[in-house]
């Protein structure tokens, strides 16, 4: 049974994502959301998803460290303790039930790697057998994205471009 | 192998366990830093280790050699931080 290796990775997963939310310094908050992206990678590595797994890693624990360091480092005083208020009753009473509706509607998500499902079913076997012989790209993830997709991959990158710039322009020195 | 490499699993886990224990309770910022950069190391063994299992060591070692690149870009940036912001921080 698979899920009883993922039960560690869920908790490990759990305990540094609070312990981001309750550390009483900005920095620990960095590190420890860097380690939580690992952890994350490592799920998504488990389950076969490798490519998400590199994304997670790379994407989660290097640059977004960097950037929330660069962040702190063009803004923060220098003392990064929290002060935070506790927080309200309306937050304690509604992000409760909001986890408990998403425990009850993942209730009904069909059971991993089942074939039968309508994500796995509809065009994923026409990608799988048919791939390589329109584009002779063998990882199948890299033939959709840019190939069958291209177009949709090419304006994603502008998006991405242009949200370069625009922390680059934010984190100018001496702006 | 399978026993071997189960048993590689559960000793780095344990390791991480140790180490994260340090990043959450550590009291000065150079604790947590020192924890995080062992979290780090030991992740990348254990992708490792999880690709020999899956039998696809390829895929596993580009993304290992991508979080130790990026952990050495994110070690310097906070060596800069604290260069900047200097290292009083309790």
């Amino acid at each position: 049974m698979i899920l009883s290796y993922e039960i560690p990775l869920l908790l490990l997963l759990l305990v540094t994502a609070a312990g981001a939310i309750l550390v009483k310094d900005l920095m620990s908050a960095v590190l420890l959301l860097g380690s939580y992206s690992f952890f994350l990678s490592l799920t998504w590595a488990w389950l076969g998803a490798v490519d998400v797994a590199f994304v997670e890693a790379v994407v989660g624990g290097g640059l977004g460290t960097v950037l929330f360091l660069l962040t702190l480092i063009g803004t923060a005083p220098k003392d990064t303790r929290l002060r935070r208020p506790p927080p309200s009753a309306i937050t304690l009473i509604v992000f409760p039930l909001l986890g408990l509706l998403l425990l009850y509607a993942a209730n009904d998500l069909p059971e991993f790697g089942d074939p039968n499902t309508p994500a796995s079913a509809h065009i994923s076997p026409t990608y799988l057998e048919q791939s390589y012989q329109d584009t002779h790209t063998p990882n199948v993830v890299t033939s959709v994205l840019m190939d069958y997709r291209s177009l949709d991959t090419m304006v994603e990158t502008v998006v991405i471009f242009a949200a370069g710039i625009a922390c680059a322009l934010l984190l100018r020195r001496n702006a | 192998m399978k026993t071997f490499l189960f048993c590689v699993v559960v000793l780095l886990v344990i390791l991480i366990g140790a180490f994260l224990y340090r990043v959450l309770q550590g009291p000065t910022i150079f604790d947590r830093l020192l924890g995080h950069n062992g979290i780090s190391t030991k992740a990348i063994i254990l992708l490792i280790v999880i690709g020999i299992s899956f039998e696809r060591v390829d895929m596993f070692i580009d993304i290992s050699i991508g979080y130790a690149l990026l952990n050495l870009v994110g070690a310097l940036a906070v060596a800069k931080y604290l260069e900047q912001k200097g290292a009083s921080i309790e």
